[in-house]
């Protein structure tokens, strides 16, 4: 018996250390699994979404309501329905390809060349930005780099360098939340390691059982007195049948 | 001569009547030779300040490069045809390169073009040098007073610049203004960053290329340089000369008014004439003038008042054009701020071609206007008009 008990008291350290060593290093997923993760928590088959965006100015900020109909990442049709001023603009992309729709000229225009880098209805958001569907997994090394604490909550710390040449943003830094699975703070930087652009989840929600950030900031980080563009959705539904009419150019103008 | 000295000491015996009519037509004439002066002046400082900072002896542009399209300027760079190269090794040619960016001074964002030049250029007359010069560690940048001036950027002022690579990727750093010139051209000054060509090279990874070459003034314009196509002095020019057209056309309406008026009342003093002086005309058709030389007296006698109008003009006008001439007229806007070239002083070119057709379009206009009342004495009868009567 004592024996037994010697013994236990001897296993006992031999059985316990390797239950607190796993506890404490936890298996940092790889970038690969991170990403696959974020995609399937932001990403579905179609996604119908009525949303704000409130951008900022230097003496008043204007917000401006949309609704979209998104199926996977090729396919987006929007439509401005807020501030008067706006509402009945439409944008189609297609693949990588963008026209707007302007109801004061009745003229469908095709986004190009350096009008992508123009800033989105005066947002911190760019064209460009907004074209963006390649996988990242597809186009950029990524590298888990360890773990941190973002507002209080453990998050993921991933570096993204590219790996393909044509890409707006050479590097990304994203903190992705441990337990949402989703991007809580991302950082763009240029070749010359300079931060260009910075976004971050102010607010996150529950959608059918997967996380959703509701409340989304960008920042251009080259200018000083930016107080960012929000961008705030109201209403979000998956995976709801759009018929394919909706993303022809024609749409544009009914 | 009879004729003419008669016409002379009529003219003259009308007194204030005939000033009257000579004071109008010489302002619309004076006036006239004022305008068009301005506009030969502008397009001869606009050619020659087009010529000296961005233009110089011609230019090669990339096949796909359209300054007036700006859709085209990601796909506008390449490495410049052979003969070409030799051209610009032979310091007969510089090569420009041009990327869209933003700058960000103190915060604000702006688009800009970024120009790459080479620093130890003599072909334009920018002072690019002191982008050679500058020791600095960040990009060394060249700008315009008016760019200056809308940036809000003094010499020593450090802003970040955004690009985008050849490949399309995102890059950013700091430059410095090391410079502020002062260039009446705003195509090479607003909007515009000028940096050194090889950094700029550097930045774009575009080692060689160039989006245009100038050509040296003097230097021979080749014509065998591949897809690239030369551009000849003229070509450029051609944008003022159009300009001219445009704005002489405008200018012609103000002409045809101020010669209406002088010419309205000179018409309106020869009938006026004509119908207070019927016995003066009866009197000379019965001393046995014939009606043709009647007419012709009258219309030598509204004839002269351009005449008169061109001595009255030359005493008033001719020290005003002539100070205009050197002295010039002070802008009190900043030209720059129109986006086209223009003196900060206006001078007026008026050449003697100018005032030779002027003065013959006045005359010319005068005696017609003179010669239609007078037409009426043909028809008049000797008698009725010795009675003052006319039909």
């Amino acid at each position: 018996m004592k024996l037994l008990k010697r013994s236990v008291y001897v296993m006992m350290p031999c059985l316990i250390w390797p239950l607190a060593l796993a506890a404490q290093s936890e298996k940092v997923p790889t970038a690969k699994e991170l990403i696959e993760a974020i995609d399937a928590n932001l990403n579905a088959r179609t996604s119908i979404v009525t949303s704000r965006m409130v951008v900022h100015g230097r003496r008043a900020s204007r917000t401006i309501t949309s609704r979209s109909w998104v199926e996977g990442t090729d396919k987006a049709f929007t439509e401005y329905l807020a501030p008067p001023r706006e509402a009945g603009t439409k944008m189609l992309k297609l693949g990588d390809q963008l026209w707007t729709y302007s109801p004061q000229t009745d003229r469908i225009i095709q986004i190009s060349g350096h009008m992508l880098r123009q800033s989105l209805m005066g947002s911190d958001l760019s064209y460009q930005d907004m074209m963006e569907d390649q996988s990242l997994e597809d186009v950029y090394d990524g590298i888990v780099e360890g773990s941190e604490q973002l507002n209080g909550r453990d998050s993921w710390v991933m570096t993204l360098t590219a790996k393909v040449e044509g890409l707006a943003y050479h590097t990304r830094k994203a903190w992705i939340d441990k337990e949402w699975l989703l991007p809580m703070r991302e950082e763009l930087f240029a070749k010359s390691g300079k931060l260009l652009k910075s976004s971050y989840a102010e607010e996150v929600m529950q959608v059918e059982g997967r996380w959703y950030p509701k409340v989304w900031v960008f920042k251009d980080e080259l200018k000083r007195n930016s107080r960012g563009t929000e961008w705030i959705i109201d209403e979000i539904a998956f995976n709801q049948p759009i018929p394919e009419a909706q993303f022809a150019k024609a749409a544009l103008r009914k | 001569m009879l004729l003419f000295k008669l016409a002379l000491k009529n003219l003259l015996g009308a007194g204030t009547r005939t000033w009257l009519n000579v004071a109008v037509t010489s302002f619309s004439f004076v006036l006239i030779i004022f305008m068009s002066g301005f506009y030969q002046g502008f397009l001869e400082y606009a050619q020659q300040v087009t010529l000296e900072t961005e233009v110089a002896g011609g230019a090669y542009w990339h096949p796909a490069y359209d300054p007036d399209d700006p859709f085209t300027l990601d796909e506008a760079h390449g490495v410049p045809p052979g003969p070409v190269n030799s051209q610009v090794a032979g310091g007969q040619a510089m090569p420009i390169l041009l990327t869209q960016g933003s700058m960000y001074p103190e915060g604000r964002m702006m688009p800009v073009m970024i120009k790459g030049i080479p620093p130890d250029q003599n072909i334009v007359s920018l002072p690019t040098a002191v982008l050679g010069e500058y020791t600095g560690a960040a990009i060394p940048v060249l700008i315009g007073a008016g760019m200056s001036h809308t940036a809000q950027l003094e010499v020593g002022d450090v802003f970040t610049i955004r690009w985008r690579d050849v490949h399309g990727t995102y890059d950013a750093d700091e430059a410095e203004v090391v410079s502020i010139m002062r260039v009446e051209n705003p195509g090479v000054d607003m909007g515009q960053l000028w940096l050194p060509l090889e950094t700029l090279r550097e930045m774009l990874e575009m080692p060689g290329e160039a989006t245009y070459v100038v050509a040296a003034s003097g230097a021979e314009l080749l014509a065998d340089i591949g897809d690239w196509q030369a551009k000849p002095v003229a070509f450029f020019l051609q944008q003022y000369l159009d300009v001219i057209e445009m704005k002489s056309s405008n200018a012609k309406v103000l002409y045809a008014v101020l010669l209406a008026m002088a010419a309205l009342g000179i018409f309106n003093s020869q009938v006026l004439s004509i119908f207070r002086r019927r016995k003066e005309i009866g009197t000379l058709m019965a001393l046995g003038m014939v009606r043709s030389r009647v007419v012709a007296l009258f219309t030598a006698e509204g004839g002269m008042h351009s005449v008169l109008a061109f001595v009255l003009g030359g005493i008033w006008g001719g020290p005003l054009l002539y100070f205009v001439a050197t002295m010039g007229i002070p802008m009190p806007y900043d030209p720059s701020e129109f986006g086209v070239i223009m003196a900060p002083r206006l001078i007026g070119v008026y050449g003697a071609g100018m005032i030779l057709g002027t003065t013959l379009l006045v005359a010319v206009i005068v005696t017609m206007v003179s010669y239609i009342p007078a037409r009426k004495i043909a028809k008049l009868k000797p008698t009725e008009a010795l009675t003052g009567r006319s039909n």
